[in-house]
């Protein structure tokens, strides 16, 4: 089966900073891939080489087929990129904005009006038309921005950062709007620092760190790879907690920590599966220890990206500016 | 949410000619249709032109003499002309920063258009602003008494060749836009230097005036050229040289501005 997106062994380095340090990159036709990682990772990196802006120093890379080193005009021809900024002409209304790129596609008069109108129906900016897109706010520029990705019917769709910058319900908005492409058979590449949008928007996952991918997956599978679900045990006195160790040691499958800041708290990765939340209730009752609370919970891609990596993407994000 | 299915010609490999004409054309459609929509800048860019024509006839135009002209407003207007249209080609530079700043470069870069389109369609509507501001400034020279003492043709080919002077370097200013990481940067960087060029010339005064070291420089520079070939044909004085060396300079410009400029462009836009 042919792939919207096959890329290999991608590296582009700037002077020290490895950007890409071999990246690999396959995206099934009509899926939206999460392109996750910190502030710095190489996302961006990783899709300006896609679209054609930038020459990889080494690798390769495929879009519909079509090899975007050798032949970069036709790529541009099934691509639509929205950059993470909103580019779209300030001066120039929402109408025009869109007939100005049909026209760049060479599509005649009658087509291009047509077109316009039927995207400003989908991201509900009929109203906005005739405006200019100066006067817009950032949520109606990004649909404006994604519009005008998607005249030419792209085979994939480039979303860098999307909802950076919105604010949340423009975000939500957003997310809606990526759902319905999704929904409809677009493939997209999206990339996010927000694990939330990830797992809400995205069928499969790479999550990159330093200009190479370090997981992929459905957001279960990359769940998974950190061990499962975990329990959460808070009980009411702290002079138990040592008591409380010893009887949920049975049912863990690794060491069971002390939550942060929290003298009363438990938690420990147990295997997925029934019948655990009796057992830990029943064993702490027999030690004594009095249960406040349980929880089963399966892990956030926070956890995932912590046990990746040994570090919380926030972290990272000091790091870089620092 | 039913997409119409809009066959898109199928742009691949090479672009022709006529292709990248096209794309150059709706790039600049898209320019010149938001000048008026933009009346402060339309507004800063005529005041300029005005005011220095007043500001230099009426203060110097008292005080200096030149050997061969009797009134020092033909021999200093022309070269006003020349000045302020070889300035005016600094829109290049800053509307091609604001575009990169704004993400627009990369959009137009990632559509399967001509990779010369963007530029050559931005020099083009620069030109043509360029065009407006110079009408402008001719009614307002007419106005305080400048007179055309050659023959309309010549006086035509003398605003065309400022004009194509001002276009060619536009694409140094297309190069330095490009070259800079910001808007900031593109508005001093593509003044600055117009500064020596245009002063370090015949435009304001008679070279031969000038300490024994500065002549020759302000001999050999190319604006010279040009100041001297657009004060002779709006005298009714035979240009000479002077008009093939501008049109030479033009042309060599172009050629290699154009060149850096649209290699920058389609390598990367950092």
């Amino acid at each position: 089966m042919q792939h919207a997106v096959e890329a290999s062994g991608l590296v582009k380095h700037f002077g020290e900073t490895k950007a890409l340090d071999g990246l690999d990159l396959v995206v099934p036709t009509g899926s939206v891939l999460g392109l996750l990682g910190p502030n710095g990772a190489g996302k961006t990196t990783a899709v300006r080489v896609l679209t054609t802006l930038l020459r990889p120093d080494s690798g390769t890379a495929f879009i519909d087929g079509v090899d975007v080193l050798a032949n970069p005009q036709a790529v541009r021809s099934r691509i639509g990129l929205t950059g993470q900024y909103a580019a779209v002409e300030e001066r120039m209304t929402g109408r025009e904005n869109l007939e100005l790129i049909g026209r760049f596609l060479r599509l005649d008069s009658k087509a291009r009006k047509a077109r316009a109108v039927e995207l400003l129906e989908r991201f509900d900016l009929v109203e906005a038309a005739d405006r200019v897109a100066k006067n817009y706010s950032g949520g109606m520029r990004r649909r404006l921005d994604i519009a005008m990705s998607l005249i030419a019917n792209p085979a994939v769709l480039f979303l860098d950062e999307p909802t950076t910058g919105l604010d949340p319900r423009s975000r939500i908005g957003m997310w809606e709007v990526i759902e319905e492409l999704g929904a409809d058979g677009t493939t997209v590449v999206l990339t996010t620092q927000y694990l939330e949008e990830a797992d809400r928007l995205a069928d499969s996952i790479v999550v990159i760190d330093r200009g190479i991918k370090i997981a992929e997956g459905s957001v279960d599978e990359l769940k998974d790879t950190i061990g499962g679900d975990r329990i959460r045990v808070s009980i009411a006195r702290p002079e138990n907690i040592q008591a409380a160790r010893q009887a949920l040691a049975p049912l863990a499958t690794g060491t069971i920590d002390l939550e942060p800041g929290s003298t009363t708290t438990l938690s420990a990765p147990i295997r997925a599966g029934g019948g655990v939340v009796p057992q830990a209730i029943r064993a702490l009752d027999d030690c004594g220890a009095d249960v406040v609370d349980v929880e089963v919970r399966r892990p956030t891609l926070d956890d995932v990206f912590l046990s990746l990596t040994g570090r919380r993407t926030a972290e990272d994000n000091e790091e870089v500016s620092a | 949410m039913s997409d119409t299915k809009i066959s898109t010609p199928q742009r691949s490999g090479k672009t022709s000619i006529v292709d990248a004409w096209r794309d150059a054309s709706t790039e600049a459609t898209r320019h010149l249709r938001i000048i008026p929509r933009n009346p402060e800048l339309l507004g800063f860019s005529l005041v300029q032109p005005i005011m220095f024509v007043l500001l230099f006839v009426y203060v110097f135009g008292g005080a200096i003499e030149v050997a061969g002209f009797d009134n020092y407003n033909q021999f200093l207007i022309p070269g006003i002309f020349a000045q302020t249209v070889v300035f005016g080609s600094s829109f290049t530079a800053v509307g091609l920063a604001e575009d990169l700043s704004k993400g627009l470069v990369d959009r137009l870069r990632s559509l399967p258009i001509a990779r010369s389109a963007v530029l050559v369609g931005r020099t083009f509507s620069d030109l043509a602003r360029n065009a407006i501001t110079f009408i402008v400034m001719l009614l307002v020279a007419f106005l305080i008494g400048f007179r055309f003492e050659g023959s309309l043709v010549a006086a035509l080919g003398g605003t065309v060749l400022m004009l194509a002077f001002s276009y060619s370097f536009s694409w140094i200013q297309a190069w330095i836009g490009l070259s800079v990481g910001s808007v900031e940067a593109a508005n001093a960087a593509s003044f600055i230097w117009m500064f020596p060029v245009t002063f370090l010339s015949s435009a304001f005064v008679d070279p031969a005036t000038m300490p024994d070291w500065l002549e020759p420089v302000a001999d050999h520079n190319p604006f010279t050229r040009l100041a001297n070939a657009a004060r002779a044909l709006y005298n009714g004085i035979d240009p000479g040289n002077e008009l093939w060396w501008s049109i030479g300079w033009i042309i060599a410009i172009t050629v290699v501005f154009s060149t850096l400029a649209i290699r920058k462009f389609s390598r990367s836009a950092a």
